[in-house]
């Protein structure tokens, strides 16, 4: 497509917008301006757009329809959904995205008239786009039921579950290869579309619950690629640009989060397979006891403490608790007890997760502590106070290799003088496993919603 | 090989680069709102949506091409307003975290 002098000029500035937007989202301060920076771009991009279509006024009820539909869809879900489901959402919104990047590739291959064939450098790009889209599409909507647990969350295997993937790939390059080649037109496209759909739905299942973060980040990078691909398949340059940003800065982003769990890509992507959980002899929890204790004892081993550590995970999102929390740490810091809180990079079911939360509750950022600052304070704190966490805590990941968690970094809780886990159940964490810090002997269990617990805690310290 | 698609792929190289710069070293904490604020931006396929939909003809590529219209919108749109819902929470901290009690 010819675009005019002044369009590609407004589609640079977009742009240019995008990119500073991007930079800004990477510090702090900035992080909210850049979004709505990017937005701005988003607008600008849209807006050119209008010009640059050939309306007849079908198509532009059509469009006009079809915005209007989507727009309040997507604000509507984006501010009611809440904090703790913010993962889901994202995955959702950039599953669609990759829906409607193969849907546009599709919809540009058929238009190619029936006894003409298309470029070369066509058939790849739309090849390319609606494998990558659906794929993202797919995976996303796995993520998300994982994540809503609509579906277990824990890594789904079978037999021969990787020849079958292998072969799934092998036939997309196959139908692709074919596609471009000109041997199958339409109906390979379609077939195609159908194939991606699978892998990325087979591509997913096999990953854990508690990885899910890091699939989305990269499922997210695939979607700006499928539509930089699409910049090619319509030729336009502020698709190239906006997808290309996202794939390149995804795939670095997703980098960055998998080594924060102490993980390679590979093995998280890839771990499920092949692996026989050995579960320990004993089996969860049979014949080992565990210690309960009432809100009042434990509010009292609180208020004398020197030093107490709070371990937030997904139970304090869950039930909201994070206002509570905080009401406790007022009371004991009444009492001149030091109190931080050890926010492991993974907590909860998206890294920053409990940041905001906390952050809602108006928590001073000096007390939220990264894992590796606050790691060694364990040592010499009475009190370490897991609140809804499970995974993040668990020896098994330092002690037993055969654990699917063994090599993420944990916090040390283990190393406090007391440990209280406030838990709904003995239900292990997400990703399914037996906590054996559970059962050690400086444990003390406080069953019950967090925020009914944390309640009881703050009465039990002020009686006392 | 055209003019067009040399622009093109000088483009795109360009921004492989720059999208592996832009970013460098993020803190933890911003991750999520990172991701999801790159996700609104991979919205702007509501751009090729938008294309297609006037040149699609007959039924099937105009229903296709709505049907892509309605979901690239659903991603720009809930994209930018989930992000700023996520880094909404990180305003209030510092000015009033300090005057809390």
């Amino acid at each position: 497509m010819h675009l005019a002098p002044y369009i590609v000029l407004l589609y640079l500035l977009a742009a240019v917008l995008f990119i500073l937007g991007l930079h800004q989202l990477s510090s702090p301060k900035h992080a909210r301006s850049g979004n709505l920076v990017a937005a701005l771009g988003a607008l600008i991009a849209v807006g050119t757009t209008i010009d640059l279509l050939h309306h007849t006024t079908l198509d532009l009820v059509l469009l006009v329809v079809a915005i209007v539909i989507g727009a309040p869809v997507g604000a509507v879900a984006a501010r009611a959904v809440k904090m703790t489901a913010m993962p889901q959402m994202v995955a959702t919104f950039n599953g669609v995205g990759g829906g409607a990047a193969a849907l546009v590739a599709i919809v540009e291959f058929l238009r190619v008239p029936v006894h003409s064939s298309p470029s070369l450098v066509l058939s790849i790009s739309v090849v390319f786009a609606v494998v990558i889209g659906a794929i993202s599409f797919a995976g996303s909507a796995i993520a998300y039921t994982k994540l809503q647990e609509l579906m277990r969350g824990t890594p789904i295997t079978y037999p021969g579950q990787q020849p079958v993937n292998g072969a799934v790939a092998a036939a997309i390059v196959v139908v692709g290869v074919l596609v471009v080649v000109g041997t199958l037109s339409a109906l390979g496209l379609w077939v195609l579309l159908l194939l991606a759909l699978i892998l990325g739905v087979a591509f997913v299942l096999p990953i854990g619950g508690a990885d899910m973060p890091v699939v989305i980040s990269l499922l997210n990078a695939f979607t700006g690629l499928a539509v930089a691909g699409d910049g090619f398949v319509v030729g336009n340059p502020v698709l190239i640009v906006g997808g290309t940003l996202v794939g390149a800065s995804g795939t670095f982003l997703t980098k960055m989060m998998s080594d924060a769990m102490g993980r390679s890509l590979g093995n998280l992507l890839f771990g499920a397979f092949g692996k026989i959980q050995v579960s320990e002899a004993a089996g969860p929890g049979g014949a080992k006891s565990v210690r309960s204790g009432s809100a009042e004892d434990i509010g009292t081993l609180l208020a004398y403490s020197q030093r107490v550590i709070i371990v937030p995970g997904y139970g304090l999102a869950v039930a909201q608790a994070q206002h509570v929390a905080r009401e406790l740490a007022d009371v004991l810091e009444k009492r001149g007890v030091t109190v931080d809180y050890a926010i492991h990079p993974v907590a909860g079911r998206m890294p920053g997760h409990m940041n905001v939360l906390l952050a809602e509750a108006n928590v001073p950022y000096e007390q939220l502590k990264d894992m590796e600052e606050i790691n060694d304070a364990f040592k010499t704190a009475d009190v370490a106070l897991v609140v809804g966490a499970n995974d993040v805590v668990n020896p098994a990941a330092r002690n037993s290799p055969g654990s699917p968690i063994y090599g993420m970094p944990i916090l040390n809780a283990d190393e406090a003088h007391n440990i209280v886990f406030m838990k709904r159940s003995m239900r292990p964490g997400f990703a399914g496993i037996d906590n054996e810090l559970l059962y050690d002997p400086k444990t003390i269990m406080l069953f019950g919603d967090a925020k009914d617990s944390l309640t009881k805690l703050v009465a039990a310290v002020k009686a006392a | 090989m055209n003019a067009q698609l040399v622009n093109e792929i000088s483009i795109f190289v360009l921004a492989v680069f720059l999208g592996f710069e832009v970013i460098s070293k993020v803190p933890t904490i911003l991750h999520t709102p990172l991701m999801s604020g790159s996700n609104a931006i991979h919205g702007v396929i509501l751009v090729g949506a938008m294309v297609i939909m006037s040149e699609a003809t007959g039924p099937l590529q105009i229903g296709v091409a709505f049907v892509a219209v309605i979901l690239a919108t659903i991603n720009m749109v809930g994209g930018y307003v989930v992000t700023d819902r996520m880094l909404e929470m990180f305003k209030s901290r510092n000015p009033r975290g300090g005057a809390r009690s």
